[in-house]
């Protein structure tokens, strides 16, 4: 019994070091997704590491491979239930036009923010760039050249 | 002891009703921050300018929070294990690592939402900052109170009670780093 | 162990256990719930009694109310609705009757998280003084409507309630909690406890609509539970989740309330449906009709009732493609419970039939509530709808169908157990005439709202005489003809509440079986005393419904005999 609750520890170490070596992916891989404007990095490496890390935690802390199927039938359910609501309203909330309605409001806060993030000067309602240093600058620039993106 | 009806101790589920219960709350959990995160991600999606805003979280103490988060769970899943085997002074010494790791991770958010507000990023400064808060918050309320209903099983455990309670409270704890593990790239990654 | 601890608590309730929610037994906790929820029930009648007389009589100084002004108005119609679906039709058919009915149905001594039962009516009680707190504060209750939609129920300049609004919030976030407790004490309790020998499949109907109520209670309310924080936050702290100047946009609260809201109907509508499925069995003496095929429709509806709920916004601007799914989706869910409806009156079909008053009752649920549903085609489809939506007629639907729901289903149950719950039968002569005492009025107050509905009569209106088209002499008679048919059916109701109170303690004593039922309910004295079934719990040998088997002497076969 000492044993195998020893390597029961052990196992969870073990998860535990590679649970860390995934959180400094998902921290590096960003950096370098945005200073070589590589989206696509930065995607997999912030979410997709993230689903990776929710599954180890699921496995083989909560143990939810060894419960009865009907508790994952459950829990996909409700995750199931919130991809179908953001199918259903996400139509309506991002966008800010449809049949016979414009969200005016939103549009110019949408405009008035990126004009002013172009001008460089403010960030948002306030401008504290100074705080931020070097560092917020990098953010700016890439920010910057995102915008037209969208 | 306190009363238990003979209803408690039945399973025909094949499983401990309580952890049945703690499943059905991750479940029901699921949903309340399925729909914060759900409306985040629609409004992030279609606000091109929050990029512009979520530059000013601070991504180091958001990443030092997610190794707070992940050792609290890996002590309390070690709490588990050493309540599986009857050792209810130890998994209540694991359990009080797990309550250091949750203070410091409230810490770490008081710190964080202190600078930001002093630098104007209030809930109201604008969409991004509002959902921040209130994702951030809801999160916070958890940790506060995963923490109390912790402290209060590791007293019990302390005296060899109750040892079942270890690995419900975990489950529930584990859930509550799982939700910060999507948070965390959804407020301060995603620029 | 636990035998032995039931005799020790072997007294009759404490001061505390009845009157400060200190019980943890799932009796006294069921009938808490019933009777908090029948007062707020009376609340909700006198709001209607008031709004009602001011539209057929605009003006009027209406007795036990006085004038009603506009922002009376508004709080009157918006905590009539809250009320009556929230505090009435939710406590009663769900926590009133699934906490009496589940631990006694699957025949064990309790529920399995006594103690979190208590703290869910105790939270439950909360609630229901914050919701009554808020009529009087400054400005008077929340008046936008119980669907709050913003910026009306956002910004105090809009509603002038700042106070109101904000209490009415946290008194239905407190009532969402308490159902989650509880939701989840039943559902545990019903998969975990059941009696030794009770499959899946020998659970009594209604313990089936119970729990899968309570699990889409709680998979539809996660979103509106964080579509309230961030209202409260709106509200008070000035956020701008739902202010379109700040970024955000009222059509989201409109998906979160209805993503919750439309699953809403279907929970409070199941266990009205299984309360109707039980009553009809006893008294029609036949095994109910295609038990499985029910239980799998009810499955099939509850997971459709999550695609449906746009279609109470195809005027809100949303994206007409969602429109066009959202109308096929809806006109879809008719069918299985259009089904249902079909294997109830064929569980009717050749039994032999007795009219007490219970069944009495459940038949006019399928009778009234079969209107309810036909009159909602029409709103579901789109094209009709922008016509139909926000008039009268879509009021006298729903009312065709809470109605049904949170009263009848009621009345039925409560007359159905009443002998279970109090020892006690009620007079079935003075059920009978309170029966015709509701049920006809009820259809005088409503066909006529739908006339008015489909000549074009909006909600929420205070005064119709500021409408030259509204106002004309023959829609007035309409409006007064429902006023008056609502004196009638409410002074009916005195006859209930004499009924129910004299028979509490007056009335004669029930057998442990008076309707010669089979489910574990009835072989328990009645009324159940701590522990439920004394030192034995019984074990369950067949399914629920075995009536007029033949070969055996008596027409009934009770769940817990070997033989």
């Amino acid at each position: 019994m000492g044993s195998d609750g020893e390597s029961h520890a052990a196992h969870y170490k073990k998860i535990y070091v590679i649970l860390l070596g995934l959180l400094a992916v998902s921290l590096i891989g960003p950096y370098f997704g945005e200073k070589f404007d590589m989206m696509w990095l930065t995607l997999i490496t912030a979410f997709g590491i993230a689903f990776v890390k929710a599954w180890l935690v699921l496995k083989h802390f909560m143990h939810v491979d060894v419960e009865r199927p009907f508790i994952h039938y459950a829990l996909i359910t409700g995750v199931g239930f919130m991809v179908l609501f953001f199918a259903g309203v996400s139509p309506d909330v991002m966008k800010h036009e449809g049949t016979n309605w414009e969200n005016v409001g939103a549009k110019a806060e949408i405009a008035r923010a990126l004009a002013e993030a172009e001008a460089g000067g403010g960030h948002g309602a306030h401008g504290e760039a100074a705080a931020h240093g070097d560092d917020a600058d990098a953010h700016d620039d890439a920010a910057e050249h995102k915008a037209p993106a969208h | 002891m306190a009363f238990q009806p003979i209803a408690t101790t039945r399973t025909v589920m094949g499983m401990p009703t309580a952890r049945l219960a703690i499943w059905w709350l991750v479940v029901s959990e699921i949903v309340i921050f399925g729909g914060i995160l759900a409306t985040y991600l629609m409004h992030r999606l279609g606000h091109p300018e929050w990029a512009n805003y979520a530059v000013h979280t601070n991504v180091y103490a958001g990443g030092f929070n997610t190794f707070v988060l992940l050792t609290s769970s890996v002590f309390a899943v070690l709490a588990h294990d050493a309540a599986s085997q009857g050792d209810g002074k130890k998994a209540a010494k694991l359990l009080s690592g797990t309550l250091v790791c949750a203070v410091m991770f409230l810490c770490i958010k008081g710190y964080e939402w202190s600078v930001e507000i002093s630098h104007g990023y209030t809930i109201t400064a604008n969409g991004f900052w509002s959902f921040y808060y209130t994702a951030a918050g809801v999160h916070g309320l958890h940790v506060i109170i995963g923490g109390i209903i912790m402290a209060w099983i590791a007293k019990d455990a302390y005296q060899n009670k109750y040892l079942h309670r270890v690995e419900l409270v975990g489950i529930y704890w584990h859930f509550v780093d799982l939700v910060w593990i999507f948070l965390f790239p959804l407020l301060y990654i995603a620029k | 162990m636990s035998a032995t601890a039931h005799d020790d608590h072997h007294h009759g309730p404490t001061f505390a256990e009845i009157w400060l929610l200190q019980s943890t037994d799932h009796k006294m906790i069921g009938k808490q719930y019933m009777f908090i929820g029948m007062f707020m029930g009376l609340i909700g009648a006198y709001f209607a009694y008031a709004f009602r007389m001011q539209l057929a009589f605009p003006g009027v100084n209406v007795p036990g109310f006085g004038t009603v002004s506009p922002l009376e108005y508004n709080a009157l119609v918006t905590n009539h609705g809250t009320i009556m679906i929230f505090w009435v039709a939710m406590p009663v058919l769900i926590a009133a009757f699934g906490n009496f009915l589940i631990p006694l149905m699957i025949g064990c001594d309790d529920m399995v998280f006594p103690r979190l039962n208590r703290l869910s009516v105790q939270i439950f009680l909360a609630s229901a003084i914050v919701l009554i707190a808020s009529f009087f504060v400054h400005n008077g209750g929340f008046g936008g409507a119980w669907t709050a939609y913003p910026p009306l129920s956002a910004k105090a300049e809009y509603n002038l309630t700042p106070l109101g609004s904000t209490l009415w919030l946290l008194a239905v976030v407190l009532e969402f909690a308490a159902f989650l407790i509880g939701g989840i004490n039943f559902i545990t309790t019903a998969m975990n406890a059941r009696a030794p020998g009770m499959k899946a499949l020998d659970v009594p109907m209604v313990v089936w609509m119970i729990c899968i109520a309570s699990l889409l209670f709680m998979a539809s309310v996660g979103p509106l539970v964080a579509g309230a924080v961030m209202l409260l936050f709106d509200q008070v702290l000035g956020t701008g989740f739902f202010d379109p100047d700040k970024g955000g946009g009222p059509v989201l609260w409109q998906h979160l309330f209805w993503f919750f809201g439309h699953p809403e109907v279907y929970v409070v509508l199941l266990p009205a449906c299984g309360i109707t499925a039980e009553i009809i069995t006893v008294f029609s003496r036949k095994k109910l009709f295609a038990y499985k095929t029910i239980l799998y429709t009810v499955i099939g509806t509850g997971v459709l009732s999550f695609f449906v709920w746009a279609h109470h916004q195809f005027i809100s601007g949303i994206d007409p493609r969602m429109a066009n799914v959202f109308t096929i989706t809806t006109v879809l869910i008719s069918i299985p419970i259009a089904e249902m409806m079909f294997l109830f009156i064929a569980t009717l079909y050749g039994g032999s039939i007795r009219f007490t008053t219970p069944m009495l009752w459940a038949l006019s649920f399928i009778a009234e509530f079969l209107i309810g549903g036909v009159t909602g085609i029409f709103l579901g489809s789109s094209g009709a709808d922008i016509y139909f939506h926000d008039t009268y007629f879509v009021l006298a639907h729903f009312h065709y169908t809470f109605f049904p729901i949170a009263i009848i289903g009621t009345f039925a149950a409560l007359t159905f157990w009443f002998p279970k719950m109090f020892g006690r039968m009620m007079n079935d002569t003075l059920g009978k005439i309170h029966f015709w005492g509701t049920i006809i009025p009820f259809n005088f107050i409503f066909i006529p709202l739908f006339y008015l509905g489909a000549a074009g009569q909006h909600r929420r209106i205070y005064n119709f005489n500021h409408y030259p088209q509204l106002a004309t002499p023959d829609l007035q008679a309409l409006r007064v003809l429902a006023t008056v048919s609502l004196l009638v059916m409410l002074s009916f109701q005195a006859v209930f509440i004499y009924n129910m109170l004299y028979s509490m303690f007056r009335g004669k004593k029930a057998p442990n079986n008076p309707w010669n039922a089979n489910t574990l309910e009835w072989s328990c004295p009645s009324p159940p005393p701590h522990g439920n079934f004394g030192d034995e719990l019984p074990n369950c040998y067949r399914g629920p419904y075995e009536y007029s088997v033949p070969g055996r002497d008596e027409d009934f076969w009770p769940q817990n005999l070997p033989n």
